[in-house]
């Protein structure tokens, strides 16, 4: 067996990988794994997902219609100009602004790659207040519905007290 | 440069950490990015010689820096850079374009901070044995540390903003290196690779020649960072591999009801090799050092510790043996420097 890479060596390194229930295969020669950072597995392997994700972008259309001109223009950041051809090329964003500039898009990718497109875990300092509360809001009621599944009714009672509680602070906020 | 780390190779893989007769290491790395400069594979020189100061700067503040060492990536020769790699303290993508990038590494090496790897920052906690956790625990704190500090790139739906996509949200990655010579002995490694990798896992085999993976390694982490919080990204790992180390115990005893004569001679050819070859390529060392671990577990041998091996392993890596060494060499010539200390070394155990 040739390898995929060059295909003209021998292909002597074969990795096995299963990406969403789907078996991803890779048979490279030395020098080619060598050139994607295999080594051993005790150097920090590389995500080839990473690579598979440029794939997967490939069948978004990211053009949108000028109505004035009737041209296809595509997509571009307007904090570091990277237009989102280019992404589907690279696989990398360039910047924090990118995910503004192509949300819409990304969100159907980051459906596909994590099966979700909601962060569920800790909330950074960087968060807007609003948000912050919003979350731990959501996550008392969580308690709550776990609590009353458990009949732990003295626990529900105070949840509830505290998700009470938040909501009134929040409208303060806002008046 | 590292010198006290060649003389102190083991110092969190002793052997005696949880379950590690059959879990390596476990680790937990955090991807951040600051949100005011462009991501590093699109910023130039000079923005990424900013965003290191700038970076150094809140360790600085923050405490970190006085627990370690900073170094600049130029400032890292080549062989060093590979021992590091082997080390797991950076990524081989750390080396790729080795300009504009910085490296913290703590006294007590199990913490690095990669800075314009793929990513502004890559914090990483490394441990011995099965011990997510102990690492977790490090890294949040360090992150929470950090993020007091600086402002990350964080969207109130997407979670920590992320160079690649298949990283953002979380920007948490929890992995375990584990030893499976059973399960690959009695064929049901394919089986169990299968059910992990339905419940959001990755399994990754090292292979070389033919089908067989080297040293019985693999390496399991979370695939998806988006739409779990941490501690269930974490928690399913933990208990993923709880059952792994029980399948793997299992085959042990399948093994030695229906072939210990077999294993039990593997294991003591394994240990003569070792003893006596003249000549050893790295992936031939990891073979037989599964044997021998093979061997500590099942009680075949007790000729070496736990401890011993994970030290072989470590350094008759190619850049441990020629920093050992203090000179370069071709992996001709490190296959017989790799025979001869591994041969003086069991010899000094005797």
């Amino acid at each position: 067996m040739l390898c995929q890479d060059c295909n003209k060596n021998e292909a002597t390194i074969h990795l096995t990988q299963i990406v969403n229930n789907e078996k991803v295969v890779l048979n490279l020669c030395k020098i080619c794994a060598e050139k994607r950072g295999f080594h051993s597995p005790f150097e920090q392997m590389p995500f080839p997902l990473a690579e598979i994700v440029s794939g997967m972008i490939g069948p978004v259309k990211p053009k949108t219609d000028d109505n004035l001109t009737g041209k296809k223009v595509d997509l571009k950041c307007p904090n570091c100009g990277l237009t989102f051809t280019e992404f589907g090329q690279i696989g990398r964003l360039g910047c924090a602004e990118c995910y503004q500039a192509f949300r819409v898009e990304l969100t159907n990718l980051l459906r596909r790659i994590h099966g979700s497109a909601e962060h569920r875990g800790q909330v950074a300092e960087t968060a807007t207040e609003e948000y912050k509360t919003l979350r731990e809001e959501k996550r008392l009621r969580d308690e709550l519905k776990q609590a009353i599944e458990a009949e732990n009714f003295e626990m529900a009672a105070e949840l509830r007290d505290r998700i009470k509680e938040l909501s009134l602070e929040a409208k303060k906020e806002v008046n | 440069m590292f010198d006290d780390f060649v003389k102190e190779p083991t110092s969190w893989m002793t052997g005696k950490e949880p379950q590690s007769e059959i879990v390596l290491s476990s680790r937990i790395r955090f991807a951040r990015n600051l949100r005011e400069f462009k991501f590093p594979p699109s910023a130039d020189t000079d923005t990424r010689d900013k965003i290191i100061e700038f970076v150094k700067a809140v360790f600085e503040t923050a405490g970190i820096l006085k627990n370690g060492n900073f170094y600049l990536s130029t400032d890292i020769n080549s062989l060093d850079q590979n021992f590091l790699v082997e080390r797991h303290l950076i990524s081989p993508e750390f080396m790729k374009n080795g300009t504009g990038r910085g490296l913290y590494i703590s006294h007590s090496k199990r913490l690095s901070i990669m800075i314009n790897e793929e990513d502004h920052i890559r914090l990483q906690v490394i441990s011995g044995g099965l011990s997510m956790n102990e690492c977790w625990e490090l890294a949040e704190e360090l992150d929470n540390k950090l993020s007091r500090k600086m402002e990350y790139a964080y969207d109130d739906t997407f979670g920590h903003l992320t160079s690649c996509p298949t990283n953002v949200g979380t920007g948490l990655r929890a992995s375990i290196l584990i030893h499976l010579p059973g399960l690959v002995l009695t064929r049901d490694i394919d089986n169990v690779i299968n059910r992990i990798s339905k419940v959001g896992l990755v399994v990754r085999g090292f292979y070389g020649e033919g089908t067989d993976v080297l040293g019985n390694l693999f390496q399991i982490s979370n695939q998806t960072t988006l739409g779990r919080s941490e501690e269930e990204i974490i928690d399913s790992l933990a208990k993923v591999t709880q059952q792994i180390i029980e399948y793997e115990i299992n085959s042990h005893e399948t093994l030695m009801k229906d072939a210990s004569d077999q294993i039990e001679d593997k294991v003591w050819r394994s240990y003569g090799i070792l003893q006596n070859a003249r000549v050893l390529s790295s992936g031939e060392v990891m073979n037989l050092l599964s044997a021998l671990r093979l061997g500590l577990s099942l009680k075949l041998i007790d000729k070496v510790t736990l401890g011993e091996i994970n030290e072989l392993l470590i350094v008759t890596q190619p850049a441990h043996l020629q920093k050992h060494y203090n000179r370069e060499m071709d992996s001709t010539e490190r296959d017989m420097v790799r025979a001869d200390l591994v041969r003086e070394y069991l010899a000094s155990k005797q």
